[in-house]
């Protein structure tokens, strides 16, 4: 028999969504199956590599370690809100620009966590960029050209 | 027509200058050329912004989703199936099992495999049966329901165990498979592979100097952040299209056809946007699960691997137990080498073969030794499918041959980079196998490497850590099997550029576009390039061997000039003049040289299309033909492979710190000097190069699948099997990017996805061994392998 199904609502990239899902739905489940919102990956579905962060009230999260019922009316962002339809965002684009996307399957984690940082502490130094960034795994890049990107938008002389 | 080559090319070593920042990047060229730039990719903006539609972002109407029963046991008989209680659930709507399968066993080289196991499991988390439901959850509830009896058998986990007399034998049927090569197996033994150049015995006897050792090293997972996957569709007549990620569609086509029992024409394969392959979407074997029920249920079908699962049924680097003898003379000359090479190959052959094979061949390393020996097996154990993986056995036989040479320079008294620049492999030598050798820089790439780490200022000794600089050389190839590519010109000027090179996210997309813009000094933005559809792209064997920039990118070049020719034509008809007056302008224009009179693209376009001469367009392609091995200088026996060359050459140093308490390595900073041939798209290289030395960092540090005393993997989730984070990565790779461009290929380019990673493991171990006096021989080399070396020293 399947799971009961539980309306609710989500606060998303600014628009209220209707939800009806089980309750043991994960966030990312919610996002990418019952929202359509596939920018946000499932890389481990273990909260381990990151591929699946959002925001949830501004603060970083795990959409796969979230059930999509405690989120309550906190607003979520996801890659999908993080610019306008048309353009990128200045964390976005510094990534294209730096040659640091590869295969991209980690990239929308890497934008989340990087925009929260630079929203949190715009000028970090290369070690702080280098610990807030290490939740998030990436198998093509070695990071180098990732942390050069985030460098860049920090205008620190090391970049 | 001919191939153009550059052979009178004057470039020898070019990129980059040596003013690049740090970790080499560079700014971008200014010249206009399309070759030598870094553009952004293709894809960027659409990975950046979460447009970018991966395996499990496809959505179809009335899809189903699938599940996979697999083994709990690592060799078992298969004595029947209960499904009428999965049958009854709703919402199942096809299952498979081993028992539907009739036709033949597919597979690579030994036809050994089923896309679910037939008559035996032989590995815990051998798909055993699927199920197609309409959601995920009552997939999985019905394999709850499903039950299947098994006899349990006596299990092979070892090397040693597959070898034992008496041991149980996995494929009682082996004799019986279809084989395309012939590779001498018997009892557990999947194949055999020998090159042998020189008299081996007569040479050591000569040596004044001789060391021996044995390496061991672990199975390592690819883990792409994305999992395999597919969306399998079926039209009404039964034809299927598959939406996979992959690494070539003419494969995954193929091979689902084969197991389907399908002709070609009725199954196709679209290549979505890859997370990342690495080898480990070489070979197709779950694709065939999904097109199977979708065949069977007449609905979509997606199939997407948890990521447990990925690491239970895909496949993984072959574990492998390397004895090497190397001897010199006193002046440093290395006059002889013994390999035996014995690769752990799991529970099917998949690339078993050829990896053993290009492990051999690998074995002598960038080196002139005149006697070399080199024999190995690889062995069915009861364990996952060993395969394709980045690097393709190099890595394994590097390790052993890079350290054995520290350790010969330890016992001759001689420097280790000396020792490697007196023996370096110099252009027109021959490889081992005998084929001979254009182009090679790998002395320049180790003093490259070496005198970028002595003029870096030098980093604070810290308490209670030993520092140590180790090197390791390398060579690889990149030309291997077929390609083709194929161009139009539009109606507009515009150019539809079409090949079967799927982009695993190192950029081929992008490379290809260059090779073709620069080829017809055309922007970019006016190249269209099409993605890999086994409907309409030319064939290309696989994204794989470090062979797309060389064998795909010189398709398109050689195709490029085609077409460029035949608009010459229009063009000279167009002006009434000699095809020899004319030549190509910036922007898709042909024209009178120095003169104002010109074509476009455009007019061209309109006129072949509309008026005379018809549509213009171009293909291309071709099988690898470079030399073969050489008969006269080795005794080649079953290589499985017919050629395979252009060889490229790189070298790595690192500065590692080791903790003298817990035996903790730190790799503080990386040098990597590697010969591209020439750099099509600068940024690419590094990224290559530095995403390849971390790659290689956790093959060398922290990477290691686990199966317990009754064959279950235990290391299945990212918490359990760690692959390198940002922290555990040097914050200072410097790749340094070196061209040496190959005559061969119209632009000169080589590869470079496979031999970044190649020489990180040994270089790291030399590393160690130069802080604290005593070598590791298993990898990882984990705190606990280091303590103990430094235990048995002591």
């Amino acid at each position: 028999m399947t799971a009961p199904r539980h309306h609710s609502t989500l606060v998303v990239n600014g628009e209220t969504r209707d939800v009806l899902a089980p309750v043991s739905a994960t966030l990312l489940e919610v996002v990418r199956d019952q929202l359509d919102l596939c920018g946000t990956k499932r890389g481990c579905n273990h909260g381990v590599c990151g591929a699946c962060t959002v925001l949830v009230d501004g603060r970083l999260a795990r959409a796969c370690l979230m059930l999509a019922v405690d989120v309550g009316d906190r607003p979520v962002t996801t890659i999908e809100g993080i610019a306008d339809e048309r353009g990128l965002s200045r964390v976005q684009q510094a990534l294209v620009d730096a040659g640091a996307i590869q295969c991209g399957f980690c990239t929308p984690g890497f934008v989340m966590a990087l925009t929260a940082l630079l929203d949190a502490n715009p000028h970090p130094s290369r070690d702080e960029v280098r610990s807030a960034l290490s939740g998030n795994l990436c198998r093509c890049s070695g990071y180098i050209k990732i942390v050069d990107a985030a460098m860049r938008l920090a205008g620190s002389p090391d970049a | 027509m001919p191939e153009s080559t550059n052979k009178g090319s004057s470039i020898r070593t070019s990129a980059p200058q040596p003013d690049a920042g740090a970790n080499g990047t560079r700014p971008p060229r200014r010249d206009g050329s399309a070759i030598g730039a870094s553009p952004p990719r293709l894809d960027a903006a659409d990975k950046a912004s979460g447009r970018a539609r991966y395996a499990d972002d496809i959505r179809l109407p009335g899809m189903l989703h699938a599940a996979l029963l697999t083994s709990p046991h690592a060799h078992a008989r298969i004595l029947g199936y209960r499904l009428d209680a999965a049958r009854a659930i709703p919402g199942v709507k096809a299952i498979v099992t081993g028992a539907d399968l009739t036709g033949p066993r597919a597979g690579g080289i030994i036809k050994d495999e089923a896309m679910v196991a037939r008559g035996k499991v032989r590995y815990v988390g051998e798909p055993v049966a699927a199920v197609a439901a309409t959601d995920m959850a009552t997939a999985e509830r019905a394999l709850a329901a499903i039950e299947v009896d098994y006899e349990p058998l006596p299990a092979v986990l070892t090397i040693d165990g597959a070898l034992a007399d008496g041991a149980p034998i996995l494929h009682e049927e082996f004799a019986s498979y279809v084989k395309t090569i012939d590779g001498g197996g018997h009892g557990n033994v999947v194949f055999e592979s020998s090159v042998i150049e020189g008299d081996v015995d007569a040479a050591f006897a000569r040596c004044d100097a001789v060391v021996e050792g044995t390496w061991e090293t672990q199975a390592q997972h690819h883990v792409y952040m994305e999992t395999n996957g597919c969306v399998a569709d079926v039209d009404a007549a039964g034809r299927i299209t598959l939406h996979v990620t992959c690494q070539s569609v003419a494969h995954v086509q193929q091979r689902v056809a084969e197991e389907l029992g399908e002709p070609m024409a009725r199954v196709r394969a679209i290549a979505t946007k890859v997370g990342g392959g690495f080898g480990g979407k070489h070979a197709s074997n779950i694709h065939s699960i999904a097109a199977w029920l979708a065949r069977a249920a007449r609905r979509p079908v997606k199939l997407v691997l948890s990521r447990t699962q990925d690491f239970e049924v895909q496949r993984c680097r072959h574990p492998a137990r390397i004895w090497m003898r190397t001897g010199a003379l006193a002046d440093g000359t290395i006059l002889a080498r013994d390999v035996r090479i014995v690769t752990d190959g799991g529970a099917y052959a998949d690339e078993s073969p050829p990896v053993l094979a290009f492990a051999l061949l690998m074995s002598r390393g960038p080196y002139r030794i005149p006697n070399v020996r080199a024999t190995g097996c690889a062995v069915y154990t009861n364990k996952l499918r060993s395969g394709s993986y980045r690097g393709f056995g190099n890595p394994q036989a590097s390790f052993a041959g890079e350290s054995q040479i520290d350790d010969l320079a330890v016992r001759l008294g001689i420097d280790p980079v000396t020792l490697r620049l007196q023996n370096a492999m110099r252009p027109g030598d021959t490889a081992f196998g005998g084929q001979p050798v254009a182009s090679c820089i790998v002395a320049e790439c180790l003093e490259r490497v070496r005198d970028a780490q002595r003029a870096a200022p030098p980093l604070p000794a810290r308490e209670g850590r030993r520092r140590g600089v180790g090197y390791a050389v390398m060579s690889h190839v990149s030309g291997l099997m077929g390609t083709a590519a194929a161009l139009q010109l539009r109606s507009d000027g515009s150019v539809g550029l079409s090949t079967g090179c799927v982009d695993l996210g190192q950029g081929a997309d992008t490379t290809m576009v260059q090779i073709c813009a620069d080829a017809l000094k055309l922007p970019m933005e006016r190249i269209s390039y099409a993605p890999q559809d086994s409907d309409a792209s030319p064939y290309n064997w696989k994204t794989a061997g470090s062979r797309s920039t060389y064998m795909t990118g010189r398709a398109v070049a050689v195709a490029t000039v085609e077409m460029r020719a035949k608009m010459f034509d229009h063009a000279a008809e167009l002006i009434e003049c000699s095809t020899a007056d004319l030549e190509l302008k910036p922007g898709g224009v042909i024209g009178v040289k120095g003169a104002p009179m010109d074509v476009t693209f455009k007019q061209i376009a309109l006129r072949s299309l509309f008026q005379s001469g018809g549509p213009i367009a171009a293909t291309h392609g071709f099988v690898f033909d470079g030399p073969g091995f050489d008969p006269k200088r080795a005794a080649v026996n079953r290589l499985a492979f017919h050629n395979l060359g252009v060889y490229t050459f790189g070298a790595h140093c690192v500065e590692v710190d080791v903790d003298e308490g817990t035996g903790a390595v730190e790799v503080r900073r990386a040098w990597c000097a590697h010969d591209v041939g020439r750099a099509i798209n600068p940024a690419s290289c590094e990224s290559q190069i530095q995403g390849g030395f971390v790659q290689g960092l956790g093959y060398a540090l922290t990477e290691a699948m686990h199966w317990n005393a009754e064959g279950w993997l235990t290391t299945v989730t990212l918490a359990d099997y760690k692959i390198p984070g940002l922290l555990d990565a040097p914050p200072e790779i410097h790749a340094i990017v070196l061209e040496d461009p190959d005559p061969s290929h119209p632009v000169g380019a080589k590869g470079i996805g496979e031999p970044s990673l190649v020489g990180v493991a040994p270089a790291i171990a030399n590393a160690i061994r130069d802080a604290i006096g005593a070598r590791v021989h298993t990898l990882p080399m984990t705190p606990e392998r280091v303590l103990t070396a430094m235990d048995l020293l002591s």
